[in-house]
């Protein structure tokens, strides 16, 4: 089936099949950001923003995402290298492979709250699992790039 | 120049931070064949019967391979050096299936849903065997896991294929017996440590092709390329001059990808079919088809004298190697080799146990390496020694533990070159607030805070064993390339890597270009395990950068006519002392390229060591337990950490939190259960739970530096060491909370619920 | 992964049921967050996304909640958070992460009476009431216990009335399925206690709920009520927690929750 629809900002027709995940249509269009983690819709490495929302895009149907708005991290460079550069200052990054969705969390987290507390900002991002860092490092980064106390 | 120390960048971090397609499968050709297996729903059972016409005959199906289609030379996937000690005992596909999930069919299609439908259409029938599924059964159980006549291992591990047993230990220094018999309290606790999964976000994944000269080509997110290369060339039954093996940049590792996973079943598949191949594990077969953190049981027996001396450490421990053997043995030993050197006030140590086969997925490597296991052991033993003798915990290690400088009965009369540990403990002490919180406090509500505490060591590479070697050429415009055959997972070794050349020629870290790793262009390294690079591939760096300084001076000197004794290097310029002649860098770079002499500068070492000198860690849990559910809050953690000079203090700081939460996750709801069947349960992030970021409440993390001699820049190691604390810790202040001794992995509220109302 | 063979999307409820009745091997496709678990092959998989079904809104006597509402919905809207104490988007908050609750919805989590659920605890301890398309409408209670041919479940209603509720639970970590959750609430000297992830689905404790509505207020007597609760109603073993630590630790949550409770103004 064909469903019309914007990555980036760009107006695109996919052919997909009726059972094909969001991610797996984003990473066969060349989105390679998109990452998977768990198979199971709980790891927040797929986050993509489906009309500005942040969204797991393994498990929404590709054909859901009809006239809608999805934005990957490839779509908001400028804004993700801000952030980026405060988080890889702290180390924070480690193996980068949840980097995306986590950044993507971030970016929707700092549309939708204003003023965050700390306690905001776990709770905001808590679908997003990281192995590597411990999460303080990350913490840390948000609370720099957000001018959080 | 000096960036060593300095908490820089990471040279990877904006790439992957922003989604840059440089990970294993953002790199594979987009017509590669996608390569499923089918898994047996058996732990232990005999193909009588299989039959793959149906799923051959499917349109898009490429290759369908059985236990008949692949070559029967035994080997094993563990990343070790040759000739390692773990057996022999896998092939690429065997007729008999050894647990749930073994590999029983490998099937490559043009794409994922035709893989996935050729699989259902492959019929088995099997015979189905006994299973030996609960290790304190295995040895001498009816059903010998590995029966077959070809096993094989290197070395004599005390192995007894008969009986399901893999290693024996059998270690003992002084009269145990009868220094317990002279001992003022001895104390005796058996635990229980669960299998962990490695959890990294990456699953196992692999690509592989021909090139164009019709060599094996294989970019696998690993730890250990030239490993890799090895095991395939043995498994294959083709030459390693046909294999090279590529890793990009990987999404963690944490010793999972120290064992090699898929790769071999990509490059079957691209050996068959002449075709690119990619292999992607999906979480639940990640979960449930690769290795865990050996489950094991350690009983600690451990005796102090009337003054507080611990003079008798007795371990025996029986751990669960699972279906295959790698790493069985060397897992094992590290429950003792980092935790027995500790208290080195000791009379007599002992150290005996087995590894054993059963028909579960197989343990493999994990950050801590068993070390993890055993310090959970032998520090809430040391705990319960210290409530017994009534001794403050802390004020206990002081008098025990070992210092630099001094010798202990495990290593002999090697000494310990280089602890800041009882530093470590007072400033740990004094972070957490020991004083005042120590053992607890009731909160109301039915709620007490309590503190607790345990120390441990790790190692920095294999002592004698592991070699790295490092490569740095000058290039013609006067910048550098690094080659190393370490395995960047995240960690950042390729930046601290990089941070050490440049200090040693005197250059910025972005002069050097780094290149890591290729077995076709990277100098030999066992690969990033062991708490091995900075470390042993460290010190080879700054051979290989002193190597050149070296040359860069003589070149210089010639190039001036004057004698070598007579210049100077700054980084930019060669001068000489009285700075009345110099030559640029760039222009000595020019010039070494076009002649006369026509010889690129190229710095090259190799380096191992004869000692491994342990990083040490102190770590306090402050808990809040509620009584009344048995649920354990973490509120406070503090590690204060001494890995010999800090290389860059942001990477070291980001190890010890992520690794001290791996170690709270293994505390407190980490386990990967099994069925009744043998298989696991634990399947997805569902069921298997990893700590978010609610789950860590604040950590926080000190330096208290030594200098280590032998280590690059005074470097010791920070990779695993990081991972032990936790479990004791937890432990211990739960203990200090409400009475409870958890001693079986992980300390979930329903145990400590029962253990209250007990 | 499960796959799908066809897909339609209804533009009215009555073509929607029409085909899931007329062919037995369709299905109504929620969130699909627990779809994606298994590996279902669903020969016919019926969309409602077309029927406007995403909605919160506000009535006279009850607050309307579309079927196709998403938990982040519910979460974030504001007249949930203002109304008895906040207790549906408190129940959902733990639920994963922000971009899971993003996708899953009202309609699929209810229909499908999950053991583990949490909203359905809260909802019960709320004067809930469910439409099912043909079934029509009826208490949330009525439908979780009876058995209802296959059927779409359009909206809920949470009567508007001044119910005063709170939520707790306990999980062995932070974003885990419950071990055990705990809703309970009061109305004008009407008080509800209810029980869920036991691991079978949630259910009202009708004595102990009782009990707490007459006599005096006591200490003791919140004790008593709390242990009766744990021993009307049943509790199973699972991978999260055995029958026996549920039964053991479901006065405590009872217990927390009516002090909370009482505690609401």
């Amino acid at each position: 089936m064909q469903i019309t629809t914007t990555i980036n900002n760009k107006p695109v027709t996919l052919t997909v099949t009726p059972d094909e995940m969001l991610a797996d249509a984003l990473r066969t269009q060349g989105y390679l950001s998109v990452k998977k983690g768990c198979d199971t819709s709980c790891c927040g490495l797929c986050t993509v923003w489906l009309d500005g929302k942040p969204t797991l895009s393994c498990n929404v149907l590709a054909f859901r995402a009809e006239g809608k708005q999805i934005t990957t991290i490839e779509g908001v460079q400028q804004q993700a290298t801000e952030f980026a550069n405060v988080l890889v200052a702290e180390g924070a990054e480690q193996c980068g492979f949840c980097s995306p969705g986590f950044i993507m969390t971030v970016l929707a987290m700092k549309n939708e709250l204003k003023n965050p507390s700390e306690q905001d900002i776990i709770h905001y991002l808590t679908g997003n699992l990281c192995r590597c860092t411990g999460y303080m490092g990350q913490l840390r980064a948000i609370k720099k790039y957000l001018g959080v106390a | 120049m000096n960036f060593v120390g300095k908490g820089i960048p990471k040279i990877d971090g904006i790439t992957i931070a922003t989604g840059k397609p440089v990970y294993t499968e953002d790199l594979a050709a987009a017509d590669a064949l996608v390569v499923k297996i089918l898994r047996s729903p058996h732990a232990f059972a005999k193909i009588k019967a299989i039959d793959v016409s149906e799923a051959e005959k499917m349109p898009g199906v490429e290759c369908v391979l059985t236990y008949q289609d692949v070559p029967n030379t035994r080997f094993a996937m563990s990343g070790q050096s040759y000739p390692e000690p773990s057996p022999y005992d896998r092939l690429i596909l065997d007729q008999i299936v050894r647990y749930v999930g073994d590999e029983v069919a490998i099937v490559a299609a043009v794409d994922e849903k035709t893989a996935l439908r050729a699989l259902e259409l492959i019929k088995v029938d099997y015979e189905v065997y006994e299973p030996v599924l609960d290790f304190e059964q295995a040895i001498g159980h009816q059903s010998v896991v590995h029966p077959e006549d070809d096993w094989f291992c290197n070395f004599d591990t005390g192995h007894d294929q008969d009986r399901n047993i893999v290693s024996t230990e059998n270690l003992q220094i002084g009269d145990v017996e009868a220094e317990l018999a002279n001992c003022a309290v001895v104390v005796e606790e058996t635990y229980y440590t669960q299998p962990q999964a490695h959890a990294m976000m990456e699953t196992y994944r692999t690509f592989s092709y021909l090139d164009y000269t019709g060599r094996l080509v294989v970019v696998s997110s690993t730890q250990i390329p030239f490993h890799v290369r090895r095991q395939l060339s043995r498994a294959l039954e083709i030459p390693a001059s046909k294999i090279r093996v590529i890793k990009p940049r990987i999404g963690g590792g944490f010793g999972g990808k120290q064992t090699s996973v898929t790769e071999i079943f990509a490059a079957i598949v691209t050996l068959k079919t002449g075709k690119p191949a990619k292999i992607v594990y999906d979480r639940k077969e990640t979960f449930c088809c690769s290795t865990s953190r050996h489950a094991m049981k350690i009983k600690v027996t451990m005796g102090a004298d009337i003054e507080g001396y611990i003079r008798v450490i007795d371990i025996d421990g029986l751990s669960d190697t699972g279906a295959y053997g790698d790493h069985g043995s060397t897992v094992f030993g590290l429950v003792a080799e980092k935790t027995l050197p500790l208290y080195n006030k000791t009379k007599a140590i002992r150290f005996t146990g087995h590894a054993v086969y059963t028909n579960k997925m197989p343990g493999g490597a994990l950050r801590g390496f068993g070390a993890t296991q055993g310090t959970f052991a032998v520090e809430s033993t040391v705990n319960k020694l210290a409530a017994e003798l009534n001794i403050d915990p802390a004020e206990f290690r002081l008098k025990n533990l070992i210092k630099a400088g001094e010798t202990c009965l495990y290593h002999g009369d090697e000494q310990l070159g280089s602890s800041t540990l009882h530093r470590c403990i007072e400033k740990g002490k004094e972070m957490i607030g020991w004083n005042e919180k120590y053992p607890s406090k009731e909160i109301g509500n039915g709620r007490v805070r309590a503190v607790g505490m345990a120390v441990t060591m790790q190692g920095s590479g294999i002592a004698g064993i592991d070699t790295a070697s490092a490569e740095i050429r000058l290039n013609d415009r006067g910048s550098y390339t690094l080659l190393i055959g370490s395995t960047d997972m995240g960690t950042g070794s390729d930046t601290i890597l990089a941070q050490m050349a440049a200090d040693v020629l005197e250059t910025t870290v972005d002069n050097i270009i780094v290149n890591a790793a290729d077995t076709d262009i990277s100098p030999f390294d066992p690969g990033s395990y062991a708490s091995s690079t900075t470390y042993v591939t460290g010190m080879a760096v700054v051979k290989a950068a002193e190597d050149l300084t070296k040359q860069i001076l003589q070149t210089g000197a010639k190039m001036l006519a004057v004698p070598v004794a007579e210049v100077e290097f700054d980084g930019q310029q060669v001068k000489t002392l009285a700075g009345d002649k110099i030559i640029s860098l760039a222009k000595i770079a020019e010039v070494t390229l076009v002649g006369p002499d026509h010889r690129q500068l190229v710095g090259t070492a190799s380096h191992g060591s004869p000692v491994s000198p342990p990083p040490f860690i102190a770590g306090f849990a402050e808990v809040e337990v509620d009584k009344l559910t048995g649920k354990v809050d973490l509120i406070d953690y503090v590690a204060v950490v001494d890995c010999g000079t800090v290389i860059n203090p942001n990477l070291a700081r980001i190890q010890v939190e992520g690794g001290i939460v791996q170690g709270i996750g293994y505390a407190l709801y980490e386990d990967a259960r099994f069925d009744k069947n043998g298989g696991v349960q634990t399947n997805s992030f569902m069921t298997y739970k990893i700590p978010s970021r609610k789950d860590v409440g604040n950590i926080r993390v000190a330096f208290e530096q030594s200098y280590e001699p032998t280590g690059p820049f005074g470097a010791k190691s920070i990779g695993e060491v990081v991972i032990n604390t936790p479990a004791p810790a937890i432990a211990h202040a739960i203990y200090n909370a409400i009475g409870f001794r958890g001693t079986k992995l992980p300390i979930t509220p329903e145990k400590v619920f029962m253990g209250i109302n007990k | 992964m499960f796959t799908i063979q066809n897909l339609v999307q209804p533009p009215t409820l009555a073509e929607a049921y029409s085909v899931l009745t007329s062919n037995k091997k369709s299905t109504v496709l929620g969130g699909c967050a627990f779809l994606k678990l298994g590996s279902k092959k669903i020969d016919t998989a019926i969309d409602l996304s077309k029927l406007s079904l995403n909605y919160i809104k506000e009535l006279d006597d009850f607050i309307e909640i579309g079927a196709m509402t998403t938990f982040r919905d519910i979460e974030t809207n504001p007249l949930l958070n203002k109304l008895f104490n906040g207790v549906v988007p408190q129940s959902v908050s733990k639920i994963i992460g922000v971009q899971f609750r993003q996708v899953v919805t009202v309609g699929a989590s209810v229909y499908s009476k999950y053991g583990f659920s949490d909203l359905i605890t809260a909802l019960l301890a709320l004067d809930t009431e469910v439409e099912l398309y043909q079934a029509g409408r009826m208490p949330l209670q009525t439908f979780l216990d009876g058995s209802y041919p296959r059927d779409i479940l359009t909206k809920i209603f949470i009567a508007k009335n001044e119910r005063q509720a709170c939520y707790h639970d306990l999980r062995n970590s932070a974003s885990d399925f419950p071990i055990l959750n705990v809703a309970v609430s009061l109305l004008a000297g009407d008080w509800r206690i209810v029980v869920g992830a036991r691991p079978t689905r949630a259910t009202i404790a009708l004595g102990a709920s009782a009990q707490l509505a007459v006599g005096d207020f006591t200490p003791e007597k919140i004790e008593q009520v709390a242990s009766l609760a744990a021993t009307e109603v049943s509790f199973g073993s699972n991978i999260s927690g055995s029958a026996e630590y549920r039964r053991a630790i479901c006065p405590v949550l009872v217990k927390r929750a009516i002090m909370e409770v009482a505690q609401c103004k």
